[in-house]
């Protein structure tokens, strides 16, 4: 018999806040959490517009061990796991005693990277990288210092599927504990922010460069849109089975009611509306729902000009009858890229508990496509029951949540 | 500049303490290196490190297998700085 999965802890570690409760006012309030930073231009960055997210203090908390071998992102993660599992009324020794697992969404540690090997082209000898750096460089820094540092016995790897990487990881949560094979799985995203991580991206011409305003630059779905403002941090769920959550007298927040996913089997970067709407159609199927059961659809939109272009026309295809809600929550936080479908669950599920929609910001003229969606571009107070989440990444991987408020 | 003995300790009480976030009281001469700073086979290599950014010099493993004090590393950063004089 297939269990149902449920929502029992959530944390963050946002631009828009580092609780859940400053995240919900910030959202409410359609705050922007992008900066100009300096130090990008002074690197020769097209774009100086980032997210930014406070530096961790876990010195408390964490010994020598259990730090030096976290990356920046590890920290971030920490930071939302400890307030995910105390929103769940879970515990290191219940960790312990429990088959509790991790699966997070990660795909770089490119500052940890970068240090390492400028340590060995400046000493000549791999001796004095130091003993952290293999565990900071390591995409699975994330999962793989989590489950060391809680105690961790389930299962436990690190899933990097781009700007989709966090959405995957609550969708293979989902399913696992569908199936019966884990009763609780954290499961989350993070996303590095250092000066370095961001290059490349930044070489492509990816990033908008409206760098005078920078609260104004991430517009999706606007006409005027003109690229995306990377971002970062963390986010974390835990999730578990239904009879899980009830054996421990667990608050329920929320159930994942499915898990729609697709490959667009095209071009390296380019969306792709095809796997878009199969990635879509599967997680309605999933969740036996019809297109106008889904009340709010959080876009992946990352306000850049094809991005948003295409995703409009796959929502437009699957919704163009019912036209759910729809708001893209980067207009605020950028694009969190790996945690951002992770972060993006959260947000939403701020929405549902609290009875409102966040707006998509800086949305003044919505493109010709945009225009077929119903677009929330101020503050709406809504309750809702069920929300869809949709993420895309580079490589074509598509990713789709839908998560229902739960009833008995 | 040739470091003195008491240079020699007060630079490793100052760098062994900040990185394996020991009391700096605790490392005394006839105390156990090992022990004291609850070194792992990981640390070691930290130890390395540290070792080269504050005295420029790289130690073996085998060669801690020697130095069971801080009195012993005492007189061993001692030996190879006066060979490198």
């Amino acid at each position: 018999m297939e269990e149902r999965v449920v929502i029992t802890g959530m944390g963050l570690w946002s631009c828009l806040g580092t609780t859940l409760a400053e995240v919900e006012a910030s959202l409410r309030a359609g705050k922007s959490g992008i900066i100009f930073s300096e130090e990008r231009k002074e690197l020769g960055y097209r774009s100086a517009l980032t997210g930014t997210v406070p530096t961790p203090d876990l010195k408390s908390r964490l010994n020598r061990r259990q730090r030096i071998g976290m990356a920046e992102q590890a920290n971030y993660a920490y930071e939302a796991t400890e307030q995910a599992m105390k929103q769940a009324g879970i515990d290191i020794p219940y960790c312990e005693a429990n088959e509790v697992g991790i699966i997070f969404g990660n795909d770089s540690s490119a500052l940890a990277v970068i240090e390492s090997v400028d340590t060995i082209r400046e000493k000549k000898d791999t001796a004095f990288v130091g003993s952290g750096s293999v565990f900071q460089g390591m995409n699975s820094t994330v999962t793989m210092n989590l489950a060391t540092i809680l105690k961790l016995r389930g299962i436990n790897f690190t899933l990097s599927g781009a700007c989709a990487s966090g959405s995957h990881s609550i969708g293979i949560g989902y399913l696992l504990i569908k199936q019966g094979l884990q009763h609780m799985v954290i499961c989350g995203g993070a996303q590095e922010v250092n000066k370095y991580t961001f290059g490349s991206f930044d070489g492509i011409s990816a990033f908008s460069i409206k760098e005078s305003e920078p609260t104004k630059a991430s517009s999706p779905f606007d006409a005027g849109r003109d690229g995306l403002i990377p971002s970062g941090g963390a986010a974390a769920l835990v999730i578990e089975s239904l009879s899980s959550a009830k054996a421990r007298g667990a608050t329920i927040l929320g159930e994942i009611k499915a898990y729609g996913f697709s490959s667009n089997g095209g071009h390296i970067s380019d969306p792709d509306l095809d796997g878009q709407v199969r990635a879509l159609n599967m997680a309605l199927k999933m969740a036996d729902l019809s297109p106008a059961d889904i009340d709010y659809v959080n876009a992946h939109a990352t306000s850049t000009p094809v991005g948003d272009r295409i995703e409009a026309q796959a929502l437009d295809a699957v919704f163009g009858a019912t036209r759910p809600f729809v708001s893209s929550t980067k207009s605020m936080t950028g694009h969190e890229c790996w945690m951002a479908g992770a972060s993006e669950v959260v947000y939403s599920m701020l929405m549902l508990l609290g009875g409102f929609i966040a707006p998509n910001i800086n949305l003044h003229t919505p493109d010709e496509d945009s225009a077929k969606l119903n677009l929330v571009t101020t503050t709406l107070e809504k309750q809702f029951n069920i929300f869809l989440s949709n993420s895309f990444g580079f490589g074509g991987t598509n990713s789709t949540l839908i998560i229902e408020r739960y009833s008995d | 500049m040739s470091l003195t003995r008491q240079d020699i300790e007060a630079t490793t009480i100052k760098f062994l303490s900040e990185e394996f976030e020991v009391d700096p009281s605790t490392i005394t001469p006839e105390a156990p290196m090992k022990e004291t700073l609850a070194l792992d086979s990981l640390d070691y290599v930290d130890l390395v490190v540290v070792i080269e950014q504050n005295f420029g010099m790289k130690m073996k493993g085998e060669q801690f297998m020697k130095l069971v004090t801080f009195s012993d590393f005492y007189d061993h950063i001692e030996e190879e700085l006066a060979a490198k004089a």
